[in-house]
């Protein structure tokens, strides 16, 4: 049992069980999935498919945090790449056509890859602060969705790419489906390779990561580039679910989100080590709350007290030195060293 | 080099002088207006944003217009500019309704008049010198009355949920206030949720998924604006059931999305909230910047449509 909790993953797992158990006693149907219309519905399923583009950010911003920096422009991006992939297609004579629409797709993920790759320049190469750095690009960059998509919403009707976020293939959400894709790809690179050790080598200690011969320029321009790919992928979920771009609106303070889901995923912000079970784990948590006051009709207008006082249990309990004091009062002799997490 | 930058700065201060007096002596420039939009929250506002653009062009007005993206303090931030900058008139449409005594106070100290266009503040009237806009209760009440017409001959309770706007904004409460005032007189007609969606597709659409799956009898739905109607019946078509067919569904605004979707009977009825305030809000401008007293409330006009109506006027929509 001790061995149980003491797995850096127990408390965001129990944190999310007992929010889902809490939902069945206000909704006795939580937990029912059934079939409609050939795809699989219910309100586990919605968790996932609009946890989708949270818990995709949330994986791409581990990898930033986890070299010490932070990346503030993923909202801008999921805006630009929706904006950029709706107006191509908006502007084609078939909307319908796979081609038109792979076109897109691949043209506002190009653009996301141009994006995270200007973030890493400016960090890696110029050693602007990372907050500073990607500061530029969030604010700039809903200025270049509202550009794309000349301050309008523009609407489309393309049953291909409402696949990405809104459809569902063998029943699945396509979107679910595509973050398992990525969280696979991800953790199979990073833990079956080095990469993930020298990612947190950089973020424990740049400097001596140098000494030893790492070439942390090129991992931070590479953690950056990954983290907007993930934006973008998001931004084309969003839109697609909707079926629209909305430049100003798609993706708002999605980037504070991916930080808290870091964070509660039990990613230290200082870098070095991380986890990408905990990160999914901490976006399933944020978009949980999220239903859970839907459905349980928590009046709009203290929303956000409701939300700010379950965040701010949710990281008590995450904490060791809280824990210790609150729950081992009795037992001053626990030790508590053994908790602190030394970054590799 | 030198000599064209103080050129361009001494060209400025003379502009600046021009406009300051622009007020006294109309023969002696352009009218200079500082407009704060709210934001590009949707395509309403987007509407919005064109008539206000394109009647300042047709008006000869010099037009400083600034996006607050949704945050009062960066509406409160560029009304202080224009303040500054010693526009004419400064016109804004302002985010939530209350918290703007401060700041209206010193645009009066500054004698320059304030227009407050769409949405309505708190503050007192002698802060500002009109407020032209739309009258969200009577919005609201438009869809009540609709809507008791349309459950009249209902035996048992009527269920019907409510997509909010942006929490603490003039629209989402007043329009509040007016449907639920409007359909007290039926005590069948019951709102058994309403939640905010923020007045855009993609919650509108999130949150009436999450309102389906906790109730499972939904007759109808009042969405604050077409926006999160149209994200609403994406969450609707989702959840196996016919938009418009198996929940009624009322909105307000009447953008070009929305009555498309209202022709298509997917949405039952859209009462009016016109954005194209534009002509009307230059017409102000020019009275304002030339000192003349104007009336403290204009309502801008407005009507309801039904589907066939809808399927009628979506030729000539402009927006």
């Amino acid at each position: 049992m001790r061995e149980l909790t003491r797995h850096r993953l127990f408390w965001p797992a129990a944190i999310l069980v007992v929010m889902l158990l809490a939902n069945l006693i206000f909704t006795p149907t939580f937990f029912r999935i059934e079939l409609k219309n050939g795809h699989l519905y219910g309100s586990l399923i919605d968790i996932l498919l609009y946890g989708a583009p949270l818990i995709l950010i949330a994986l791409g911003m581990t990898m930033v945090i986890a070299t010490g920096g932070i990346d503030l422009s993923v909202g801008a991006t999921v805006a630009i790449s929706g904006a950029l992939a709706c107006s191509i297609i908006a502007e084609q004579a078939d909307q319908e056509a796979v081609g038109g629409v792979l076109t897109a797709v691949g043209l506002a993920l190009g653009l996301s890859l141009v994006l995270g790759f200007w973030n890493g320049l400016l960090v890696a190469r110029t050693g602007i602060q990372p907050i500073i750095a990607t500061l530029i690009l969030m604010v700039a960059g809903r200025g270049v969705a509202q550009l794309i998509t000349d301050g309008q919403i523009i609407t489309i009707n393309s049953d291909p790419y409402e696949l990405i976020g809104g459809g569902y293939l063998f029943g699945f959400p396509f979107a679910v489906l595509v973050v398992v894709v990525v969280f696979a790809a991800t953790a199979v690179l990073i833990r079956r390779t080095a990469l993930g050790l020298l990612l947190e080598a950089v973020g424990g200690n740049a400097e001596a990561s140098r000494l030893v011969g790492i070439r942390a320029r090129r991992l931070l321009v590479l953690a950056y580039v990954f983290c907007a790919f993930c934006a973008g992928i998001a931004g084309l979920m969003i839109s697609s679910n909707i079926r629209a771009a909305d430049g100003n609106n798609a993706g708002l303070w999605i980037e504070l989100d991916a930080i808290l889901a870091v964070v509660i995923g039990g990613t230290s912000l200082m870098g070095g080590r991380f986890s990408l079970a905990g990160t999914v784990l901490g976006a399933l948590i944020i978009q949980t709350l999220s239903t859970t006051i839907y459905t349980t009709g928590v009046p709009p207008q203290i929303t956000l007290v409701f939300k700010a006082v379950v965040v701010t249990v949710v990281c008590l309990i995450q904490s060791p030195a809280f824990r210790a004091k609150a729950f081992h009062r009795s037992r001053p002799s626990t030790p508590a060293p053994s908790e602190a997490e030394v970054p590799a | 080099m030198l000599r064209k930058l103080s050129a361009v700065v001494a060209t400025g201060l003379l502009a600046t002088v021009l406009t300051a007096c622009g007020g006294d002596d109309a023969g002696s420039g352009k009218i200079v207006l500082g407009f704060s939009q709210v934001g590009s929250e949707s395509g309403w506002r987007a509407a919005n944003t064109k008539s206000v653009k394109d009647s300042a062009a047709t008006a000869g007005i010099d037009l400083k217009f600034s996006d607050a993206q949704q945050k009062q303090e960066n509406q409160i931030a560029s009304i202080r500019s224009y303040i500054q900058q010693k526009v004419d008139v400064i016109a804004f449409s302002p985010v939530v309704v209350t918290g703007w005594d401060a700041v209206l106070k010193e645009a009066q100290a500054a004698k320059i008049p304030v227009i407050l266009t769409d949405r309505a503040v708190d503050s007192d009237a002698s802060l500002y010198a009109t407020f032209i806009g739309s009258d969200f209760v009577k919005e609201g009440e438009e869809v009540g009355k609709w809507a008791l017409a349309e459950f009249t001959s209902a035996t048992g309770p009527v269920n019907i949920v409510q997509l909010e706007g942006t929490v603490g904004s003039a629209p989402a409460i007043d329009r509040k206030k007016g449907f639920e005032a409007t359909i007290a007189s039926n005590p069948n007609m019951k709102v058994i949720a309403s939640q905010s969606g923020d007045f855009t597709r993609a919650k509108g659409k999130e949150v009436m998924q999450a309102l389906l799956q906790a109730n499972p009898k939904i007759d109808l739905l009042f969405a604050h604006n077409d926006d999160m109607g149209l994200g609403a019946i994406e969450a609707i078509k989702a959840a196996g059931l016919k938009p418009g067919v198996d929940i009624k569904i009322a909105t307000i605004d009447a953008v070009k999305d929305g009555m498309t979707a209202l022709a298509a009977n997917e949405i039952n009825f859209i009462a009016e909230c016109s954005p194209l305030l534009g002509d009307q809000l230059m017409e102000l401008t020019k009275k304002a910047a030339a000192g003349e007293a104007l009336e403290k409330r204009i309502v801008t006009k407005e009507t309801t449509f039904t589907p066939k109506q809808a399927a009628e006027a979506l030729s000539t929509r402009q927006y």
